[in-house]
């Protein structure tokens, strides 16, 4: 049977899209808005729903020939370019290098392209493609291919990054909200909300006392140490835009379980707390760029967490809350004073609050 | 950490929570008033601690709810205008208008900045002197001094492109109208701390004696909200009824008098449009007279522009405690967080939005004080 051919002019724009009709910065926040865009747009126009993409990992999982490959592509955007702890360069590799080792791969090449706005300073560009090299040679994979464009002036915003990568997967590993199960234990590899504050705090030209150096990082040697041990590990996520409360939400929904945090385990650093709370941001909503969430079965929790107290990326891994059976798709946690509350899906970005 | 970690500390919580079970012998409500201590309650899922029948009414404090829809409308007219830098706070940005939001005249070409304060405004009019910078300048008492000062910089600095969209409220007369309803259900107030802050504890002595109605004037933190609760649910328990103030590491009787003064040379006293409440004499500040030409409403037109709320959105009832969330027809049908028809469903802290959440799944029953699972 041949598929219908695709008729644009009878093409509208699905439910629930309909109500914007315009793209909204929302779209690229990694919240519910994003999910949408994917779910209903891109998935049903690239494949079906039980085609590779649409089960909508950081990373494909795929056999070519017998050999499993994890594929996995990101593009940066982040302005300013530079902030405390990186630049956009850094981010394009260790982002990519992350994506596919949360499949549980071990990335092996990366493609980069570039988007140059006319007018760059090519002394900038020098400077974030030697931090690109560096980032690489540090997470021990190869940029091999590349693209460079050029927009007029005032049709791009300095450069952005689009870098895919490539990872070849480890014999007998399958990581995924397939494996999540009631009594699986959740650790994050150490404290969240560093790499978006510092953005925030360049951006705006906020001054917390301290500075706030974001965490970017790649991953993959921290995920060779659980992984590699043989450690009863069912899934990973680096739980980037839309931060903590996104990650465990889509886990949460995938794996069709619940999620249960204690909020005072987590790793909240004072500086991350305190911006927090003056500007009305949730912690657990901001972004991360090195760090990794795991799902570990109950009898390994001990041990993964020691491995990864043990690694230089994980000195503060912290066991923060367990998956039930109960609420499936929904993230619960106790509050610090012994309530609880439901962690929502972000909608779109965060928005400061005015009170 | 400093002033964050002391007002969550849980065994301090724990204690005003046992002093609050032992005490409270009859059902009672109490209505916090602000927006920023709803969220603290669902936040930190105070609610859920306190004793089966003491019911928290969320307020109509949340300067995002309250805001008119018409006044809504007529910043997305504004914010559309090829000449006008919009600025706003972020919250507000998504709060649907008629039509449309912020967020989407921003994504259309409107050149909307979200801001942090009312003087990256007056930097913005500064620095582009060939267009029109308009802030939006809503909220309580408690947003008005900075908003006033900005007013004054920007006349100091002979900007003749900067104005301000003015649609600030007031408490007192809220909490009037709110007493004043027949179907009112609050026995007992958490005044909002911050607006007393600036404006100080002394307007609520009124209230409270010709209401004969309990007002404790009540902190952000958990342990603040607590405090104010528990003097609150004494309150009623002992038939008394007082002006207490259990904010008093930033609250004084007379408030701030520099705040004070710059708000009267700057506002006037009006009548003010509550989002899903409707107009409350007397309950909102313009621009005074002397600060005529700073208003965008008058210099972009759009004062005649009015705006019908949804016959089917019951939010009124809700601010006031008359009813609850889930009672509204509207209510999860065709009112959404996503496609909200009335002020409380808007913001994340709003009474029907914070149900909406926490109906996908019953954690409140599991969770009352004396059966909470221990993790």
């Amino acid at each position: 049977m041949t598929a219908p051919a695709f008729d644009p002019s009878s093409w509208s724009c699905p439910l629930p899209l309909r109500d914007i009709s315009t793209i909204v910065m929302g779209h690229g926040g990694g919240g519910r808005l994003s999910g949408e865009l994917i779910e209903h747009l891109f998935v049903p126009a690239f494949a079906g729903v039980d085609s590779i993409l649409a089960q909508l990992g950081d990373g494909a999982v795929l056999d070519v020939g017998g050999v499993r490959l994890a594929l996995s592509t990101d593009s940066f955007v982040v302005r300013p370019r530079f902030f405390p702890g990186g630049n956009i360069g850094e981010l394009a590799v260790n982002g990519t290098v992350n994506d596919v080792a949360m499949t549980g791969a071990i990335p092996l090449f990366l493609s980069a392209a570039f988007v140059l706005e006319e007018g760059m300073a090519i002394d900038e560009l020098g400077v974030i493609a030697q931090s690109m090299g560096e980032a690489a040679r540090v997470a021990g994979v190869q940029i091999v291919t590349g693209d460079t464009k050029v927009v007029d002036s005032g049709h791009g915003d300095g450069a952005y990054i689009t870098t895919a990568g490539v990872g070849l997967m480890r014999p007998g590993i399958d990581l995924g909200p397939h494996r999540v199960t009631p009594g699986d234990v959740v650790i994050v590899s150490g404290p969240i909300g560093l790499h978006g504050i510092a953005v925030l705090s360049v951006r705006e030209g906020f001054e917390f006392g301290v500075e706030v150096r974001s965490d970017t990082a790649a991953l993959n040697g921290l995920v060779a140490a659980m992984l590699d041990g043989g450690a009863d590990v069912h899934m990973l996520r680096d739980p980037t835009r839309g931060g903590l409360a996104a990650t465990l939400n889509e886990i949460a929904m995938a794996s069709g379980t619940g999620v249960r945090i204690v909020e005072r385990d987590v790793p909240v650093p004072d500086a991350v707390a305190s911006a927090c709370s003056m500007l009305g941001l949730d912690p657990l909503q901001v972004a991360n760029e090195g760090r990794v969430v795991a799902f570990v079965g109950r009898g390994d929790a001990q041990r993964v967490l020691e491995v990864l107290r043990g690694h230089p990326l994980g000195g503060e891994a912290a066991i923060i809350g367990e998956v039930v059976a109960e609420h499936p798709g929904v993230v619960v946690a106790r509050t610090g004073i012994g309530g609880t509350r439901v962690i929502d899906l972000p909608m779109s970005e965060q928005l400061p609050r005015i009170c | 950490m400093k002033y964050l970690d002391e007002f969550s500390d849980p065994v301090l919580a724990a204690r005003i929570l046992d002093d609050i079970a032992s005490r409270v012998t009859k059902p009672w409500s109490i209505m916090e008033i602000c927006g920023g201590q709803t969220h603290t309650i669902i936040r930190h899922g105070i609610d859920q601690l306190l004793p089966g029948n003491v019911t928290l009414i969320h307020g109509p404090g949340c300067p995002v709810c309250v805001t008119p829809l018409e006044i809504i409308d007529r910043a997305l007219i504004i914010a559309a205008r090829p000449e006008v830098i919009f600025c706003t706070f972020g919250d507000m940005a998504r709060v649907p208008g008629s039509r449309t939001d912020l967020l989407q005249v921003k994504a259309a070409g409107g050149d909307v900045r979200l801001v942090y304060s009312p003087l990256d405004a007056v930097r913005l009019a500064q620095q582009h002197p060939d267009r029109q910078v308009v802030f939006f300048a809503i909220g309580f008492e408690t947003t008005a001094p900075a908003n006033a000062m900005t007013v004054r910089l920007a006349r100091q600095l002979g900007l003749s492109n900067f104005s301000l969209l003015v649609s600030h409220v007031l408490v007192p007369p809220a909490m009037t109208a709110i007493l004043e309803s027949p179907s009112c259900r609050v026995q007992g107030f958490l005044a909002a701390g911050h607006v007393c802050t600036v404006m100080g504890t002394k307007q609520y002595e009124p209230l409270v004696h010709r209401y004969r109605v309990p007002i404790v004037v009540t902190g952000f933190e958990p342990l603040d909200v607590l405090e104010g609760i528990r003097r609150t649910l004494f309150q009623l328990e002992d038939g008394r009824f007082e002006l207490e103030n259990a904010y008093p590491r930033a609250v004084t009787s007379e408030g701030n008098a520099v705040a004070q003064t710059v708000i009267n040379e700057v506002f006037k006293v009006c009548d003010r449009q509550w989002r899903g409440i409707g107009l409350i004499p007397q309950s909102g500040w313009r621009l005074s007279a002397a600060y005529a030409d700073f208003d965008a409403e008058e210099r972009f037109d759009v004062r005649g522009v009015v705006a019908q709320e949804s016959a089917n959105c019951r939010s009124g009832d809700v601010l006031q405690g008359a009813i609850t969330p889930p009672e509204c027809p509207a209510f999860g049908q065709e009112c959404t967080p996503r496609r909200p028809l009335g002020a409380p469903m808007v913001s994340s802290e709003g009474a029907c939005a914070a149900y909406y959440q926490f109906r996908r799944i019953d954690i409140a029953a599991p969770t009352r004080r004396g059966s909470a699972p221990v993790s």
